[in-house]
């Protein structure tokens, strides 16, 4: 088995705003029907609530935050999940449900395991 | 002649990619396999000359890729101190050669994990011509007009995200076949593309493109010998590949097919593409695809004796399809061409103007033109089309001489017959 990052480019959405809850309830619908192989999912706050850090120079030098969303795009990280596959194949069969797929992009991508 | 290219050569990167195919399902590991199998091609490319070619080359390759598979997996272990699973091991000291049926599957194997819908195209493009067709990635380069630097960082890229990503070494289940091998057939079909016209430089590489996309359409026809697109698109090459001694003329200029000699056509090609595109149809439930089409085309220019006996009502009604099966800014401007062999050269000016700006449509539109004695024109729109192609655009002469003809026309129209 193999595991697999999904993560989903939709508009950058509040999940939690009323109109959002027909969609939420699709969401909610895939992880019920996969929870078999998805063993960790998150739904993000939009990225204006979002906090860039960084530290000048090496470890342990200033601290520099900075407000708001990173980049200013049409399609924005909303969530993840962590899906657990045979392959890409089957990865991609799971990711294919998941309703950023048609609303967005989900981005598949394989998590080094260590051995 | 290149010496890659003699007969021990041509053995070796023939044989070469069925032990690779095998030997990645072994080890599961496309660059070890690779390196493995490079490796047994040096060993016999120095060894055979000498010795001579082993009275069975295949058994001789597979037992020494193996051997040097052992030797990569013994140094690695040695550098990292890792484990490897010793039933691979076992595996590669046979001494057996694989059954046919099984390397036949194995390359159905390579076949679908070099052009997993998964990769980009191009990506696909330059791992067919690697795994299948055994070339380096300097001759890759060549082919596909870019660096060797980049042919290489590419195909390390593709063979990191087949392991990483864990890109299945499967054949597809027969449901899955239709949706899986068009995009297989794409990467034939560009590779014949490439080859038949190229459109900058002379050919840096002795690599006969045209030959490879005809070897790999040969192959997977005879692995999936029931299925339409692969024998369609085998059609189409061959169809296509028929015309070829007549498109180059002595001097070495691409020859227009309203000129081409028709007794250079290569008539066993003909008879075969004819058949497989029958058989392909015959196979097929749904409606014509994109390479069947093209292969009807093909086809229907072939059956009659002059390029003034075509029947292009027929080829408008197959354009019709294509265009609507597979639009494309190439098809609907052969589409035009036809309509205007119809006599409809006004409507085909008109359908000229929907059909995205290039070298190509310039060049149509000067021809189109000039039949309506539009003479100057035509000459700034060939004009065009020189100025909007590559330094070194095989039909650049044609297109010159074509200008020259229609700007006298244009100067001194009565010292000519208006025939064109």
């Amino acid at each position: 088995m193999a595991q697999y990052l999904a993560l989903t480019y939709t508009a950058d959405v509040d999940w939690w705003a009323p109109e959002q809850a027909d969609e939420l309830a699709e969401y909610r619908r895939f992880g019920v029907e996969f929870a078999d192989q998805v063993t960790a999912s998150a739904v993000l706050h939009p990225t204006s609530t979002a906090t860039v850090v960084r530290v000048e120079g090496a470890r342990g030098g200033p601290v520099v935050t900075t407000d708001g969303p990173y980049a200013e795009t049409k399609e924005a990280l909303t969530g993840y999940y962590l899906i657990e596959a045979e392959d890409l194949e089957e990865a991609v069969r799971v990711a294919a449900e998941i309703p950023a797929a048609w609303g967005g992009a989900v981005e598949v991508r394989p998590v080094i395991v260590a051995k | 002649m290149n010496e890659r290219y003699d007969v021990v050569g041509e053995t070796v990167r023939i044989e070469g990619a069925r032990i690779l195919a095998t030997l990645i399902r072994t080890v599961g590991d496309v660059q070890l396999a690779e390196d493995a199998v490079q490796e047994a091609t040096l060993a016999a490319l120095g060894a055979w000359p000498v010795t001579g070619v082993p009275p069975e080359p295949r058994a001789w390759l597979t037992v020494t890729a193996r051997r040097k598979a052992i030797d990569i997996i013994r140094r690695e272990q040695a550098r990292t101190g890792k484990e490897r699973d010793g039933a691979d091991l076992i595996e590669l000291t046979k001494r057996e050669v694989e059954s046919d049926a099984v390397v036949q599957d194995d390359l159905l194997r390579l076949i679908f994990t070099c052009c997993h819908p998964s990769l980009s195209p191009p990506t696909r493009v330059a791992l067919a011509l690697r795994t299948l067709c055994g070339l380096s990635p300097a001759q890759i380069a060549g082919v596909l007009l870019t660096t060797e630097v980049a042919t290489t960082k590419r195909l390390v890229r593709a063979r990191q995200k087949i392991a990483a990503a864990r890109i299945p070494y499967r054949v597809p289940a027969e449901a899955e076949l239709p949706e899986r091998l068009p995009a297989v057939c794409a990467v034939i079909h560009s590779l014949y593309t490439a080859g038949h016209a190229p459109t900058e430089g002379e050919a840096a590489y002795d690599v006969d493109l045209c030959a490879e996309a005809i070897r790999l359409a040969e192959l997977l026809h005879s692995l999936l010998p029931d299925q339409p697109t692969p024998t369609a698109i085998l059609a189409l090459l061959l169809l296509t590949e028929a015309r070829r001694p007549a498109r180059v003329d002595d001097a070495g200029e691409v020859v227009t097919l309203d000129l081409q000699d028709r007794s250079l056509w290569d008539q066993d090609l003909i008879g075969r593409g004819v058949a497989l595109l029958n058989d392909s149809l015959e196979r097929s439930a749904r409606q014509a695809d994109a390479y069947q089409l093209q292969a009807a085309i093909a086809a229907e220019h072939a059956r009659v004796p002059s390029y003034t006996a075509t029947d292009w009502r027929e080829i408008v009604r197959l354009y019709d399809l294509l265009v609507e099966v597979a639009p494309s800014p190439a098809a609907e401007l052969a589409r035009v061409v036809a309509i205007a062999e119809t006599g409809a050269v006004d409507t085909a000016l008109k359908l000229l103007d929907e059909i995205p700006s290039s070298s190509r449509r310039h060049a149509v539109r000067g021809e189109l033109l000039a039949r309506r004695s539009r003479y100057a024109e035509a000459a700034d729109e060939l004009q065009q089309a020189l100025d909007t192609a590559a330094p070194n655009h095989p039909e650049r002469p044609h297109r010159e001489r074509r200008r020259n003809h229609f700007r006298n026309l244009a100067e001194h129209p009565r010292n000519y017959p208006p025939t064109t």
